[in-house]
Order: structure tokens, then C-alpha cells, then sequence
């Protein structure tokens, strides 16, 4: 591959990129926020969550999974599409069963620093109140599929860096749900590990430790003192190797 | 995937002739001996195929006609369509089964005998209300039928045994043209072809025209191209016979009696980019046309149009196997076909990159519809000066259309493009028409005053369903009807096309009970406007398609059902009382809201 640069213009603004370059990945190594839940640099892009879909020469497209095409104009921050990002994350909120007053990742989870960042007030839509198993048969982590997301962070962490492949999702539609890959389907016959990446990558509060509750206090937690547009700047798999017991 | 274990192959030789030796074959054998599969064989077939149990788990999950639970010894799968299905007479057909053999739809009698359920369109539509049997189509059901049926098996009479003329399927061609009339001798297109170069025969296939015939219309000849370009030392041809868009049967008639054309088609098209190896991906539903295809294929290898040195040409060799689906929509849309037939679930991949350059194994692949093959045959044999003159400007040749509903003559009509609506309306003797539905579900609902529209590429595009709603039809059930099935038939891969479609189906059953206000309306708009331009692939592009088009053209039917008021809840809530009400055994006024 050659590594050519060449330009492109989210919301006006000019930004670099290099052959094989993604917007995504041109937009955050230019510190430019385009709002996602289901990707995380290092790992493959998934391009399911559909929050970083933004409008590339008048197409609407996932930005991380669209190549970055020298001189593409591009509409990240406008008001129509945050107001379509609000929406899913209102999707994703009553498709599960999120009850952030109860959830020990409260003030740590990515779902609800994009309610806020979207300024999300309500959840509008009627709830599902999916009914999922929950799987305690590991004896540090906890797995509440009630708050998956299925954005599919673990699964790919688990594959691609973790090399294990302890998770996929089955099902198809509003059934979809994640499964453990185990002869018994259950998380304690896996070789997951704390330590693993995909035990750490949950964006929500499906994939927790057990007995590892409110160290940190409800108001110092990450969101609580950076905006996720912020926080969003800093992450990447490698760094986030380095990081694992955080 | 296509594992190396030949287990399916051995002790049943003739049966498993140009079957693939796949994940879902294996899946349906285990299937039809145990009735579901359980999670040790799960476990053992993961094993067998090399693969993480996960992606064993995730296709049972994923597939319709793949069960973690027991069916019945009697699996009875209704059709829904809103043509072949249960509610397409004027009694609730499934409602009067599940009444007869004491059982409720979605579950298993707990003698284990029979179960009963509901599936996506069978293609059956010019046959009335059908179902499956245990995976074989009977049509033309009716309320004296359905007792006769529930009698069979309530003496537990084998299938063999069951009236021959239930399970007779008409071919119903009403209306032959360019490609129905035209008698294609078997291998002539190819001999033709053979005899000069693959270039050529791309050429031809340009200049002709012919564009895809499942809906998108892309340019054929620029696809093979493409192709045939792309870097790579293997290349790929996939015919996709998942006819799975509600109201269309046209490719379950081509199959049946065009299979040579179809063979020849894919075997031109091997020849034209370079491919050793075809794929003809059939629906689930089809399946009792195996036998049939499979005689076809040995046919063409026994006369040397299939298989090494085709037609004696040395260095061109090519093999076609079939691979059948499990019951999955989605599988129609050519990325999610090409991630079944590599033994995953259906679910469409990231687009760039396309097949023609990264498909079946990230190889090169080329998938086209039945009937574009067959066309292809067509343009090789008669040249394509002769098909290009037929159609519209940009839309060369002729299309076949599956004509069912509210008409005296449903069945298959082919015309050349550029046929008004009304034409066909009045051959297949249509009259108080109040909507088509063009198309599909996924396609365009159109009224009265579009009558004198065009199917074309350029007007009216359609992957060849046409649906005829009369005026006595309640058209709002019609949509109630569709956002099910889009609900059930999203793959679930992304959030606005997973959540949305099921949003749909609530907020049209809402206004269909009556409880909806003009808010839900403004509502509905918007959340059709946002599955539209936020999904991941054209299932989610076209879910709300029939929603807005029934708001833009018969507005009336759904105010008339609006309650006059600014608010009212997403549930009923005296219903959701119901539950406490039992508990408590109470049913007095005072445990009712009015």
C-alpha cells in the first residue's frame, strides 16, 4: 500500500489522511468528534451502531467503514444528524433494559455519556423489556445481556486481539443476542480472563466484574469528568493494552 | 464454509448429486431427524466442520427453518403472504388449524405429533392460502381442505398418502414473450459462445443492455467485466434463487422449466469471466424442486455442458453444485447470500468492497437472478441486437412478472419493458382495483391515478412481484401485514433497521386498533424517513417504503381511524391489567379503568 496523502473537509474543516484511512480514522487523528458506540480504534470496524453516520459528497455513509476519497466533502455536527443519532441512541436505550439509577457503570458507560452528549431527555419510544439470560457462571465477570448493545466490541476483541474467541451474537432481529462460545453456552467454561480486552471493552454494562463494586464514586467516574467527545481522543487498543486493570 | 467431510455424500449417492457439502445441509439432515437440533450435536457438527461452536449456534439461531426446540412429527409452516397466505380467503385459515388440532400457532402439541406456525411468503401466491408440510408446499387450502388436513393427521397418516392434487404446482404462465416464446435448444448458446472469444460474448452482453433482474439493475455485461478484471486466480458464479420478496414466483417457474437456459446461463458466464466453480444458492421453500434441478444438472454433464473440456474444449471446465437456504429473507441481498453459502448467518456485509471483486471466499464472484441468466442464454443464442430492440430506452428485453391478488387469472406475465400498469390489470382480468403494491413489500404501493405508469428501470422498478389490492381490501391491514414482516425478517445487525422495523410494527398496530392519534402519524413519518437513511443495507432502505406510500396516497384510510385526541398510550391499559386481574381473580368494575 502507498501511502499517499491527500484531504478531506468534515464540516469545512480540512483533514488529512493517508491511503487505507477510514473518515473515521482521518477525523480522530485530526481531533474531529464524530460520535460512535460500536467501533474502537485498533479493531476492525463493524459499522453496526450506525451513530457515525454522517453525509460524504451528499451520501449518508458509516464513517467508519467509508474510505477517506481526497477532496470528499463531509457533514459530521449538523443538526440533522444529531437529531438521527439521538434517535438510535433512544433505540438502543428502550431496546434494552437500561436502568442507569441501578447500574454500577453509571457515569462510566458510553450509551449514557451519548444520551447526554446528544442531550437525549427521554427515551421516547416505548419500552421492549427484552427478557435475556443472565450469566453468572464466571467467578469474576458478570454477563447481563439485558444491556448489551450488541455492538460487538467484545466479540471482535476477543478474536482479534485476545485471540480466544470467547463471544459472538446469534439470533436474528430484535432476538439477536450475544452467546459465549462454549460447549455449554456458559461464560465460566470460556478461558476469559479480567485482563482480556474483550472483558474491558463493553461500552454498557453487560460484560462487568463481579465484587468490584463503586471503587470509584459516582461522580468521579470517567464521564463524569470528561465529555465523551474528549475521552473519545485517547483511545486505541494498544494504549488500552497497557491500561487493562484501569 | 464447505468443509472436506464428504458423511453427507456417502450411503445416499443419488440424492446428494451437485449437493454442496455445507453447514445448513448438514443442519437440515440433523433437523429432519431430530425434529431441532439439539446443543451436543450443535457441538459435534461444529467439530466435524472445523468450526467455533459459536458459528453453529449462530446460524440455528438464525435461520427460520432451524430449531433449538422439537416441531412436530407434523410440521405445518402457513404462508403469510398477503396472496398465498392464511388470511388471503376471508376466513382466518390458521386461526381454524390451530382451533381443529387444539394447539396454539408458534408451538408443539405436547404429544409431539404436530406444530404449528406461521412463515414468510412460499411463493405460492397464484395458488391461494398454501403452506409447508414438513418442508413441502400444499396449495389451494381452504376451510374444507384444512379439516380433510387435520383429519390425516389426526389418523396420522403419512405424507405419500395425502391427496396427490394438494401438492400439484402450476406452472400458470398466462402471457409467454420474448424469453418464455423463444425455444432455447439445450448447449446451443453455448457452442455459440465457444466458438469465439469470451470477449465477444461479453460484448454482446453489453451492447444487449440486459440489466439485473432481482430489482437493482445493474449492467450484466459491465458486472462479468468487472469480474473477469478483478486480480485473482479464482473467480466465482452464484445464481440467486432465494426468491424470497413477498408476491414473487417467477424464478419458482423458471427453475421448473427453464432450468436449462438457467444452467447454460451461469456456464456462459463462467466461460465469459474466467470461473471453474457455480453456485446455484436456492431458497429454502424451493426445496422440493431439488430433484428436478439435480436431473437437469446430470443431463448437462452426461452431454458434456457441464463438468472438464465442456463441449471439448480443453482448459474450460466447469462445475455448478446447489446450496439451499433455511428460510432467510435477508439472504436474497447478494452479500448476505454470499455469507450463507460460506455457512454463516445472512448478514449483508460492508459495501464497497462489491462481490465482483470480493465475494464467495473473497474471491471475484459475479451473482446475478435466474431470470438474468436466462437472459443471458437468450441474448448469446439470438444475439443482442434482437433483445435490445425490445423494451424501453434503459431498459433493454422483456420482464417477467408474478401476478397474484384480487384478479381472475394470477400467474406468471412476461412483457417487454415499458408495459403500463393498467395493461396488465386488464390481461389478468383485475377490475376494482384500489392498489398494486409493485415490487414487493420493499417495492412501491401506487394508486389508481399511477395506473398508466410504466414498468421500467427508468419508471417503476420491480424485481418482478405485483400485487393487486381490490377495493374491498382494508389496506391498512395490508401494512400491518408488511411491517411484520420486516420486523421479523431484519437480520439484526444494525440499530435503526433491528429496532426501527419493530417500532413500525407496533406504531401500525397501534393505528390499526384504533388507539392511535395524529401524533403516532407524525411519528411514524419520521421514524419511517429515519430507517430509510440511517440502515445498513436495502432491507432497512425499503422497510418503510409501503408505510409512506400509503400516507401519501390514501391518507383518508388511516385518519379515519385516528382517535380525536393529543395523546393516548403506546399499550392498551386496561389490557395490561389483565394480568393482575387473574391473579387476583377479579374481574368486577372496580378491577376496570372505565
Amino acid at each position: 500500500m502507498t501511502e499517499t496523502t491527500g484531504t478531506i473537509f468534515i464540516d469545512g474543516k480540512a483533514v488529512g489522511f493517508m491511503q487505507g484511512q477510514t473518515i473515521m480514522d482521518a477525523a480522530l487523528s485530526a481531533q474531529v468528534y464524530i460520535p460512535h458506540l460500536c467501533h474502537y480504534p485498533g479493531l476492525t470496524p463493524s459499522g453496526n451502531c450506525r451513530l457515525c453516520v454522517v453525509e460524504a459528497d451528499g451520501r449518508r455513509a458509516a464513517a467508519c467503514t467509508t474510505a477517506a476519497k481526497a477532496g470528499q466533502q463531509i457533514s459530521n455536527n449538523t443538526a440533522e444528524l444529531n437529531a438521527a443519532r439521538k434517535v438510535i441512541t433512544q433505540m438502543l436505550f428502550v431496546e434494552g433494559n437500561h436502568i442507569c439509577p441501578s447500574c454500577e457503570k453509571s457515569g462510566n458507560c458510553k450509551l449514557q455519556a451519548m444520551g447526554y452528549h446528544l442531550g437525549m431527555l427521554e427515551e421516547h419510544y416505548p419500552q421492549f423489556n427484552p427478557r435475556r439470560v443472565l450469566d453468572a457462571s464466571h467467578p469474576d465477570i458478570l454477563l447481563d445481556r439485558g444491556r448489551c448493545i450488541l455492538c460487538g466490541l467484545c466479540v471482535r476483541a476477543s478474536h482479534e486481539v485476545d485471540k480466544k474467541n470467547v463471544f459472538a451474537i446469534a439470533g436474528r432481529g430484535a432476538d439477536a443476542y450475544l452467546i459465549v462460545n462454549t460447549v455449554s453456552g456458559k461464560l465460566g467454561d470460556s478461558n476469559l480472563d479480567v485482563t482480556d480486552l474483550a472483558a474491558n471493552i463493553c461500552p454498557v454494562g453487560a460484560i462487568m466484574f463481579k465484587e468490584r463494586g463503586y471503587v470509584t464514586p459516582i461522580g468521579e467516574r470517567i464521564y463524569d469528568r470528561q465529555h465523551i467527545s474528549d475521552v473519545a481522543m485517547h483511545e486505541h487498543v494498544t494504549e488500552q493494552k497497557g491500561d487493562k486493570k484501569r | 464454509m464447505l468443509s472436506q467431510h464428504s458423511e453427507l455424500k456417502t450411503g445416499n449417492n443419488a440424492d446428494a448429486d451437485f449437493i454442496a457439502d455445507h453447514l445448513l445441509h448438514r443442519l437440515y439432515r440433523l433437523q429432519q431427524q431430530h425434529r431441532h437440533i439439539p446443543p451436543q450435536l450443535m457441538v459435534e457438527v461444529a467439530r466435524e466442520f472445523g468450526l467455533p461452536v459459536s458459528q453453529v449456534v449462530a446460524v440455528v439461531n438464525f435461520y427460520s427453518f432451524l430449531y433449538q426446540q422439537p416441531v412436530g412429527r407434523y410440521h405445518l409452516l402457513f404462508s403469510n403472504c398477503t396472496s398465498c397466505g392464511y388470511q388471503a380467503g376471508e376466513v382466518n385459515l390458521l386461526a381454524l388449524l390451530c382451533r381443529q388440532l387444539n394447539i396454539a400457532s408458534g408451538q408443539t402439541r405436547a404429544d409431539g405429533v404436530v406444530s404449528v406456525d406461521e412463515t414468510s411468503c412460499i411463493g405460492m401466491c397464484d395458488h391461494g392460502p398454501s403452506m409447508l408440510v414438513n418442508g413441502v408446499p400444499i396449495v389451494n387450502l381452504d376451510e374444507g381442505r384444512i379439516k380433510q388436513l387435520c383429519n390425516l393427521i389426526a389418523a396420522e397418516q403419512s405424507l405419500d398418502d395425502w391427496p396427490a392434487d394438494w401438492f400439484r404446482i402450476n406452472n400458470h404462465i398466462r402471457k409467454p414473450d420474448l424469453l418464455l416464446n423463444a425455444p432455447l435448444e439445450c448447449g446451443d448458446s453455448l457452442k455459440k459462445a465457444l466458438a469465439g472469444d469470451a470477449l465477444l460474448m461479453l460484448e454482446s452482453i453489453m451492447q444487449s443492455g440486459l440489466r439485473g433482474r432481482g430489482g437493482a439493475g445493474f449492467a450484466t455485461g459491465k458486472k462479468w467485466l468487472f469480474c473477469r478484471e478483478a486480480e485473482s486466480d479464482t473467480r466465482y458464479v452464484v445464481c440467486n434463487a432465494d426468491e424470497g420478496e413477498p408476491g414473487t414466483f417467477k424464478d419458482r417457474v423458471l427453475l421448473q422449466c427453464h432450468a436449462d437456459a438457467l444452467f447454460e446461463g451461469m456456464t456462459l458466464c463462467a466461460y465469459g469471466i474466467g470461473a471453474k466453480k457455480g453456485f446455484l444458492y436456492l431458497r429454502g421453500e424451493y426445496r422440493y424442486l431439488l430433484g428436478h434441478l439435480q436431473a437437469v444438472l446430470r443431463r448437462r454433464y452426461d452431454s458434456g455442458l457441464l463438468g472438464a473440456s465442456i463441449l471439448g474444449q480443453a482448459g474450460f471446465s466447469f462445475d455448478i453444485e446447489i446450496v439451499i437456504g433455511a428460510g432467510a429473507y435477508i439472504c436474497g441481498e447478494e452479500s448476505a447470500l454470499i455469507e450463507s453459502l460460506e455457512g454463516k448467518p445472512g448478514i449483508p456485509r460492508i459495501r464497497p468492497p462489491f462481490p465482483v471483486t470480493h465475494g464467495y471466499l473473497g474471491r471475484p464472484t459475479v451473482v446475478n437472478n435466474v431470470e438474468t441468466f436466462i437472459a443471458a442464454t437468450h441474448i448469446v443464442q439470438y444475439g443482442s441486437a434482437g433483445f435490445s430492440a425490445v423494451g424501453t430506452e434503459k431498459s433493454s428485453g422483456s420482464k417477467l412478472l408474478s401476478v397474484s391478488g384480487d384478479c381472475r387469472t394470477p400467474g406468471i406475465y412476461e412483457y417487454p419493458y415499458g408495459v403500463s400498469i393498467q395493461q396488465v390489470l386488464d390481461d389478468c382480468g383485475a377490475t376494482q382495483v384500489q392498489a398494486v403494491q409493485i415490487g414487493g413489500p420493499a417495492g412501491s404501493l401506487l394508486a389508481k391515478k399511477d395506473f398508466n405508469r410504466q414498468i421500467s428501470f427508468e419508471d417503476v422498478s420491480t424485481g418482478g412481484s405485483f400485487l393487486i389490492f381490490g377495493e374491498n381490501r382494508d389496506l391498512l391491514s395490508i401494512n400491518r401485514n408488511f411491517a411484520r414482516f420486516f420486523a421479523h425478517e431484519s437480520c439484526g445487525f444494525c440499530t435503526p433497521c433491528r429496532v426501527g422495523t419493530r417500532l413500525l410494527e407496533n406504531s401500525i398496530g397501534k393505528i390499526a386498533d384504533g388507539r392511535a392519534t395524529w401524533r403516532d402519524v407524525d411519528e411514524i413519518k419520521q421514524l419511517s424517513g429515519f430507517v430509510r437513511h440511517y440502515s445498513h443495507c436495502g432491507l432497512g432502505h425499503t422497510a418503510a417504503n409501503h408505510i409512506l406510500d400509503s400516507l401519501r396516497h390514501f391518507p383518508g384510510d388511516i385518519q379515519n381511524l385516528l382517535v380525536q385526541q393529543a395523546f393516548t398510550p403506546a399499550f392498551d391499559l386496561d389490557a395490561a391489567l389483565e394480568t393482575a386481574r387473574q391473579m387476583t381473580q377479579r374481574d368486577d368494575a372496580d378491577a376496570h379503568l372505565e
